[in-house]
């Protein structure tokens, strides 16, 4: 421990000489691997149901895609599992919309927030910077459990007699607000509710743990400006996240007021049959789309971040070369976070805004393109004559850029409010989230995992399977989300369950038909990964030495497999950034190493 | 457990955690009266004044905060029993503040404004949502003064510590300023 530290009391007493749980800690299996406090385990719980919720928001897509790829054929297996669901072999309208919404909701909140962010907040940020754990190690436990609990609410909202809820993933009233809308509008929406409430407050506790952290507890020499980009990705996430998912909390406290105490926030006089008029007055649904929309686009970037962090570390790492305008990219998320904050309306300008103020936020969306461009010139930049290592990692390194800058220019197309009014709600947008959100976070999280499973499990991935995977991956996805773009150019729309009773849509059947079976193959080209995954947790080739990608960052100089407390004895002091490969004759110096000491390297790498 | 952590920083990190809370709660309720300013444009907006009660409940928390800097000074000062006396007034204001906001909420129904339910206005709706989160986060406060009491009461001290009483005292001035915030908030609309 450094001489210059001040150490509070009751933080940090136990551990002024040094901290690992081998010898400090007698722990049961229940608070080792289940209630633990280590950062550590804590990421690979957030790891472990993140994936879980994949493989079933995954399966849900499979599912409406057969109605979608084969809306006039039969599959009589599908009432043998789905019953009611599947009646007469056939999705029914109720299910369809169903697991759209659910789909929606888990993948974005559950498997690309919670998964991504928070299996990588948790396991790098202490590595990375240098501390013993988080902030409050007792308020990270709680954030994991949080996100359980919502999971098993989420979960349960599938065995309700009335189904879970329908109305779409963005929970617009009336639909959201009103029990008699859809059968999913019952117990299902309140399901729903409950479990994002949880969600938010899991995101918070998490958040508030990982700013702190990054602020707070970093080693001697780790300046802001020697965080890796992981670090930086995963911490400008957590003040988006703090600072937004509270307003979605505050319209969800509307939502239920409107919908059990009879408040008229969002619902109106609406007029239903067989019920009669609704007690409300003067209540409007655009309030609730100012407030979900304020989270529901940083939300985008909350996804987002993490990945653009990890890319950057994983492709310095394997480019063998220094990250190009490490400090613009810094710049450009912080400009992003700022951005994030004022599009919000970009999403409803359908919804009879003033013409003036939607051409204020065309432009202030269009700017998120200049940060956005920045970064991916840096990372071209970086690759540039590289002396690139082409592991698993890398691949979907180089395949989150390609389809960052797919998905990303079709974003121009749907700032514009000109535009956009033509082209809203049609597959055209589901093409474009898909691509720039979805796949990119997703290549950042298998990117993530490739890259850091070694200093999970000590032991290695298979590269071969890897590659495998990752070439399924990226001509799937492309083959799946390219053509929608064209579907939603002549203008079909989304969420329809039977576009086929369209005249104007019947012509894309066949291409739907292509949509879907590829989906399929994409979908179980993943258990790929699966294999992979947990195969080599167990029967992987065990490590042999504490860095094996040759990196620079703190976290490869833990043991291989770390206890509780990172470092067996003092933390490490940092001396330089982590982006110094191919210097000096050096293929690579670790951010431990002094400057000029570079040739005494060996000795302590 | 003992927690894992050293830091370097002059501010203890759970007080960081406490600041970064504060931010949130602030956005949370940063979204409640935008809410209340685009609704209020809207149909349907009943004008209505607060009921008076309010005024004496918002005196009660200006004086509880002055007890609770009070408190914090005292037990800095190592005068245990004037800090037990402060810290037992500062959660009794506290519980004295809900109480009188409780009460304001019946002057409301008496004069004919329905807070929930049917016949409801969202102007008055809003009042209720808004001011029953913050009495939530003041009585939140409160049970954390009670632990502090009760602790305040333990004859065998391992460590004189001021963080716990320190961090107790920012977040009640928050629930104070958040309350003067709002009370103007709802005086000017």
């Amino acid at each position: 421990m450094s001489s210059e530290a001040v150490l509070h009391p009751g933080v940090a007493v136990a551990h002024t000489e040094g901290h690992h749980d081998v010898h400090h800690h007698k722990q049961s299996f229940i608070t080792k691997y289940i209630f633990s406090q280590d950062h550590k385990i804590i990421g690979k719980q957030f790891l472990i149901t993140g994936i879980i919720w994949a493989v079933l928001g995954g399966l849900m897509s499979v599912l409406f895609r057969l109605q979608l790829g084969f809306p006039d054929t039969t599959f009589p297996w599908l009432e043998t599992i789905l019953g009611k669901w599947g009646k007469g072999g056939h999705i029914s309208q109720e299910a369809y919309y169903s697991l759209t919404t659910i789909h929606g909701t888990v993948m974005i909140f559950f498997v690309l927030t919670a998964g991504l962010s928070g299996t990588f907040a948790n396991f790098l940020i202490p590595l990375q910077i240098g501390a013993r754990d988080m902030a409050s190690p007792f308020m990270n436990m709680l954030s994991y459990w949080f996100f359980f609990a919502a999971s098993i609410i989420m979960l349960s909202s599938f065995f309700v007699q009335t189904g879970p809820f329908a109305g779409g993933w963005t929970a617009y009233p009336p639909l959201s607000a009103l029990g008699e809308a859809s059968p999913g509008s019952q117990t299902g929406m309140d399901l729903w509710l409950a479990s994002l409430i949880l969600f938010v407050v899991s995101q918070l506790l998490g958040g508030l743990n990982y700013i702190s952290t990054v602020l707070n507890m970093r080693t001697k020499g780790m300046s802001m400006t020697r965080l890796p980009l992981s670090t930086w990705g995963v911490f400008l996430q957590a003040i988006l996240g703090v600072l937004s998912f509270p307003v979605l909390f505050s319209g969800f406290i509307l939502l239920i007021f409107d919908r059990h105490f009879g408040t008229s926030f969002y619902l109106s006089d609406i007029y239903i049959q067989g019920v009669g008029a609704l007690p409300h007055e003067g209540g409007n649904a655009i309030l609730y789309q100012h407030l979900f929309w304020f989270l529901g686009h940083p939300e985008v970037y909350i996804a987002i971040l993490p990945a653009f962090g990890i890319v950057s570390e994983v492709m310095s790492t394997n480019a063998r070369k220094p990250i190009f305008g490490y400090s613009a990219m810094v710049m450009s998320m912080f400009a992003i976070v700022i951005l994030a904050f004022l599009v919000w309306a970009h999403h409803m300008f359908v919804s009879g805004m003033n013409p003036f103020l939607g051409s204020i936020f065309v432009l202030l969306t269009l700017l998120i393109a200049v940060p956005s461009s920045i970064k991916v010139f840096n990372w071209l930049t970086t690759l540039w004559r590289g002396n690139i290592r082409f592991t698993p990692a890398m691949l979907f390194c180089i395949g989150f850029v390609s389809v960052f800058i797919s998905g990303g220019l079709t974003g121009i197309w749907l700032g514009n409010s000109a535009i956009d009014i033509h082209i809203h709600d049609t597959y055209f947008v589901i093409a474009h989230f898909h691509l720039v959100m979805g796949v990119a976070s997703m290549f950042g999280m298998f990117c993530g995992v490739y890259h850091w499973f070694p200093k999970m499990f000590g032991r290695m991935m298979n590269s071969t399977l890897g590659s495998i995977h990752f070439w399924i991956t990226i001509v799937g996805a492309y083959l799946i989300f390219w053509p929608m773009h064209y579907e939603g150019l002549a203008g079909m729309p989304r969420r329809y369950y039977d576009y086929s009773s369209w005249e104007s849509f019947k012509q894309f059947i066949e291409l739907n038909k292509f949509i879907s079976i590829c989906a399929i193959i994409t979908f179980f080209a993943q258990f790929l990964f699966l294999f992979n995954f947990f195969h080599s947790i167990f029967k992987g080739r065990k490590l042999t030495s504490k860095n094996p990608w040759k990196s620079n960052a703190l976290e490869w100089t833990t043991p291989i497999n770390p206890g509780h407390g990172n470092w067996p004895g003092e933390i490490p002091e940092v001396h330089r950034w982590p982006y110094d490969y191919s210097k000096d004759g050096h293929d690579f110096i670790p951010q431990t190493v002094p400057v000029g000491e570079e040739d005494k390297m060996d000795e302590q790498v | 457990m003992v927690s894992a952590v050293e830091n370097r920083s002059r501010l203890h990190p759970h007080k960081f955690l406490l600041w970064i809370g504060i931010a949130s709660i602030v956005m949370m309720f940063a979204g409640l009266t935008s809410a209340y300013v685009v609704k209020r444009s809207f149909a349907n907006w009943m004008e209505f004044s607060l009921p008076k009660v309010f005024w004496v409940s918002t005196a009660v928390i200006l004086v509880s905060s002055l007890t609770m800097h009070l408190s914090v000074k005292s037990f800095k000062a190592h005068e245990r029993k004037k800090y037990r006396t402060l810290i037992t007034v500062t959660a009794a204001l506290g519980v004295l503040f809900a109480i009188l906001q409780l009460y304001g909420f019946t002057e409301l129904h008496e004069q004919g404004i329905q807070i929930f339910g049917v016949g409801s206005n969202a102007s008055a709706s809003f009042l209720g949502i808004i001011t029953g989160l913050h009495v939530l986060h003041v009585l939140g406060g409160v049970i954390a003064l009670l632990i502090t009491f009760f602790r305040a009461y333990r004859t065998k001290v391992k460590r004189y510590d001021a963080t716990p009483i320190e961090m107790v005292a920012t977040y009640w001035h928050f629930v104070d300023i958040l309350w003067i915030y709002l009370f103007i908030f709802f005086s000017l609309t």
